[in-house]
């Protein structure tokens, strides 16, 4: 097989023709236009100039939006491999049968509507929700805590909405490792937590960051979950921007946060790449 | 001074707290399609949990929600064209990317599944400033061309996984055998590659009918979504029709996803 592959095996590149002719014109064109909309200087968009990009990045308000969306996945891409790693680990050491069953479980959520998902956590966090009752039944809690419409609520509810997204990278990556490596460390004397953290965990580390990338990517852009669960208090940048452009009418600002809004996200994107090209390195030592 | 027979404490310990991590992981993951069924047996106006009793009431009050089905059925129609789009546009692409080495399929190969890390609210943004500025009134299809973008990368990653795990020596076999490209394409390829493409539109068909971030911004009076008007009736006041809509939802999905788990494998080709 040393001639490469005969040119049956392979197709023209000219049939990828259509779609990209069609991302050309319906992706990378609306693209282009949000970035000259966003240098409008007014709403009737008759002048060039930065005025939007000063008026979001000298705006103490817009600059704790952009802050606090950021951290917000962060927190809930942390929250995701505390709970999402073990689950990995326990679906690929399972009996086959089990271990199906689990890969359902975790897909599940993944096809079930956002809404719906998110409609289930305000019934858990409501005021006569599970969490409540169950906290006064126990006599933990005279009344009812405010769950809802808090971060702590939000952070929650996206980890559930998101975790599957972490789960089966991790699961793809683990069980790649050869299984030879974890019994030779615990053979050398190893015990268990220091084979996992000098072995398993390292190899694993090309999936800990395709994991991390999508669920950040996914959790700062949940604007169901975040409007629901967060409430009218809240506000992230999805919703920043849909009230700049629904509510208000205001396209060039609306734009410049979504520009501001892709490069942070893009730049977070190509951290998490350098981060991945670094631990594919280090797993194939 | 070697005995992994013995049960030290750090195994114990391990094994206990991941096991402990793993199940409350699984307790996040199945507990709000448990609660969400349960309330929408509730015999009450609230969403109290438990209930205070038991009745169909509420999925008998589906029947009368006309705004719910009229919504429910555009989401429906536009996934089903969605989809079908998606596939005709995204297994040629993924044909045309799959084995190449060129730059020019990298290049495309991360063009196209760029829709996935990008926020898609920006995209839908986007898009509504090119129809409105080119003077394309919103219409069902403007709002199917915004769904099929974000859509597509679901088909083309399932069908490229499923072309790379295809031997070549089946097709060289069948030209050595006079096979014309078109041949072998019909009665070697696409039978190996089906269960790929079935798992993409299903994942697809999926993501456009939750769609929300294209949908809010395409969509007008005629084409009501479903994900969206569920959305702005949870934001208005907690109605427990929405209960029985979920139940009919999640109901809808775990047959579908047995369903296509049966036929595709869906678990393997979702990685």
């Amino acid at each position: 097989m040393a001639t490469a592959f005969p040119p049956v095996t392979r197709y023209e590149l000219k049939l990828a023709a259509p779609l990209a002719g069609f991302y050309l014109v319906f992706f990378v064109g609306p693209l282009v236009l949000l970035t000259i909309v966003s240098f409008y200087t007014d709403t009737k968009m008759t002048a060039f100039g930065l005025t939007q990009y000063a008026r979001f990045l000298l705006d103490p308000f817009s600059l704790a939006v952009l802050a606090s969306t950021l951290w917000l996945g962060l927190k809930v891409t942390l929250l995701c491999l505390l709970l999402g790693y073990p689950l990995a680990f326990v679906i690929t050491r399972s009996p086959n049968w089990l271990q199906g069953l689990l890969i359902i479980v975790v897909i599940l959520p993944l096809l079930t509507s956002v809404v719906v998902r998110t409609f289930a956590w305000i019934v858990i966090l409501g005021r006569q929700g599970i969490v409540n009752s169950t906290l006064m039944a126990l006599g933990l809690a005279d009344t009812p805590l405010r769950l809802l419409y808090t971060e702590s609520g939000v952070v929650v509810a996206l980890a559930q909405v998101q975790m599957p997204l972490m789960v089966l990278p991790l699961i793809t990556a683990i069980s790649r490792i050869d299984p030879n490596l974890q019994d030779a460390s615990s053979a050398l004397g190893a015990g268990a937590w220091r084979t996992f953290f000098r072995v398993t965990l390292p190899l694993s580390l090309p999936g800990i960051v395709a994991g991390s990338l999508l669920t950040f990517a996914a959790a700062i852009t949940a604007f169901i979950t975040q409007s629901l669960v967060g409430g009218g208090q809240m506000l992230f940048m999805p919703m920043y921007l849909y009230q700049q452009a629904s509510t208000l009418n205001n396209w060039p600002f609306a734009a410049a946060i979504a520009i501001i809004f892709l490069i942070a996200v893009l730049g977070c994107v190509t951290i998490f790449n350098q981060l991945g090209r670094l631990s594919r390195g280090y797993a194939q030592v | 001074m070697m005995q992994p027979q013995r049960p030290d404490p750090g195994h114990v310990s391990f094994r206990l707290v991941m096991g402990l991590l793993a199940a409350l992981a699984i307790l996040l993951l199945v507990l709000p399609s448990f609660v969400v069924i349960v309330v929408s047996f509730t015999s009450s106006y609230s969403l109290r949990f438990p209930p205070p009793g038991y009745s169909m009431r509420w999925y008998a009050a589906l029947g009368d929600a006309w705004q719910l089905q009229f919504a429910a059925w555009n989401s429906f129609s536009v996934a089903l064209w969605t989809t079908g789009l998606s596939v005709l546009l995204g297994v040629a692409a993924a044909l045309a990317i799959a084995r190449s080495t060129s730059l020019k399929a990298k290049v495309l190969d991360s063009l196209f599944m760029s829709p996935l890390v990008l926020p898609a609210l920006a995209f839908g943004l986007s898009v509504l400033m090119l129809f409105s500025l080119a003077g394309v009134p919103i219409s069902p299809l403007t709002l199917i061309i915004g769904h099929v973008i974000v859509c597509v990368p679901y088909v083309i990653r399932t069908t490229v996984a499923a072309l790379a795990q295809l031997d070549t020596v089946l097709l060289e076999s069948s030209a050595s055998l006079g096979a014309s490209r078109w041949y072998s394409f019909r009665r070697v390829t696409l039978p190996l590659i089906r269960p790929g493409i079935l798992a993409g539109a299903f994942l697809a068909f999926m993501s456009s009918f939750d769609n929300v971030p294209v949908s809010l911004f395409l969509r007008d009076a005629r084409t009501d979504m479903l994900p969206i008007r569920m959305w702005q009736d949870l934001e208005g006041k907690l109605d427990v029709t929405i209960a029985a809509a979920s139940g009919v939802i999640i109901a809808l999905t775990v047959t579908a996803l047995i369903i296509m788990e049966r036929t595709s494998g869906l678990s393997r080709r979702i990685r």
